[in-house]
């Protein structure tokens, strides 16, 4: 039988991938994509707990969490192709020293 | 039959997910990432969110996909691997953080996992028309604000494709 711990699991293992991502890669267009990764995870938990907490709330919040989705990987890559034109590369090594 | 499924479900997701982060060439890495919203499609259709899995096959699987592989296309890069002092050195401070978080939420999803007392599956079908009703009730005003963000969205990408910035 599948409960929502199981869900919720699935959502952990899938934001920690994500994140380990966002840490270990230097392209800017993966580390974009292990953001949605991450993104996805916080989905799945919101629609697990929405599912089995009898209400659609949960459901409705990650529809609007798609469209912010959206925009994000919009401006995202139009960041990258900005970045790519100024030192034609897409590693975050290039842009060491935004460090600060 | 629903075991069966989610774990094949969560298999697919989490492998690709897998994939997405080791693999060298952006494009095989974007079409690992396809496959892994299909597998999170699936996720959501056991959790009877139907309209919100359809959803995510359009949004993310459709329209955000093509994005990803547009761009890619455009940047024309080379695969380049990972290399191994990516997992070592100062990095690797870093890195243990993740594993820290990683180790910090499994226990307590262990925790919770120990707690027999669950909550039965109440019925809700997330079909598109009790979603959408309540997207335009309860949740229009949210709704609207969204496409202000839409649009601020688009005024942004488009200032950032600009000739010189």
């Amino acid at each position: 039988m599948i409960g929502l711990p199981h869900y919720l699991m699935l959502s952990v293992v899938l934001f920690c991938i994500g994140a380990f991502g966002v840490l270990i890669r230097r392209n800017l267009l993966i580390i974009l994509m292990s953001v949605e990764l991450m993104l996805s995870a916080g989905n799945i938990a919101l629609v697990a707990f929405s599912s089995f907490h009898g209400t659609l709330d949960g459901q409705v919040i990650v529809l609007f969490s798609f469209v912010v989705a959206a925009c994000e990987v919009a401006v995202g890559l139009g960041i990258i192709i900005a970045a790519f034109r100024i030192r034609a590369s897409v590693e975050v090594t290039e842009w060491h020293r935004l460090k600060g | 039959m629903e075991s069966i499924l989610f774990y094949c479900f969560a298999a697919l997701t989490v492998g690709l997910a897998l994939v997405v982060i080791v693999q060298p060439n952006p494009v095989g890495a974007a079409v690992a990432l396809v496959g892994a919203f299909f597998g999170v499609a699936g996720i959501f259709v056991l959790l009877q969110a139907h309209f919100v899995a359809i959803m995510q096959l359009l949004l993310y699987a459709g329209a955000i996909m093509v994005f990803f592989v547009f761009v890619v296309m455009l940047l024309n890069l080379e695969p380049r691997s990972i290399r191994f002092r990516t997992l070592t050195g100062s990095r690797l401070v870093r890195s243990t953080a993740a594993i820290y978080l990683a180790a910090i939420l499994l226990l307590s999803m262990l925790g919770a996992l120990r707690m027999n007392k669950m909550p039965a599956v109440a019925a809700t079908d997330g079909t598109l028309e009790a979603v959408g009703r309540l997207l335009l009730t309860d949740y229009v005003v949210p709704f609207e604000i969204l496409s202000v963000l839409l649009l601020v969205a688009i005024v942004g990408a488009v200032a950032m494709g600009k000739r010189e910035l």
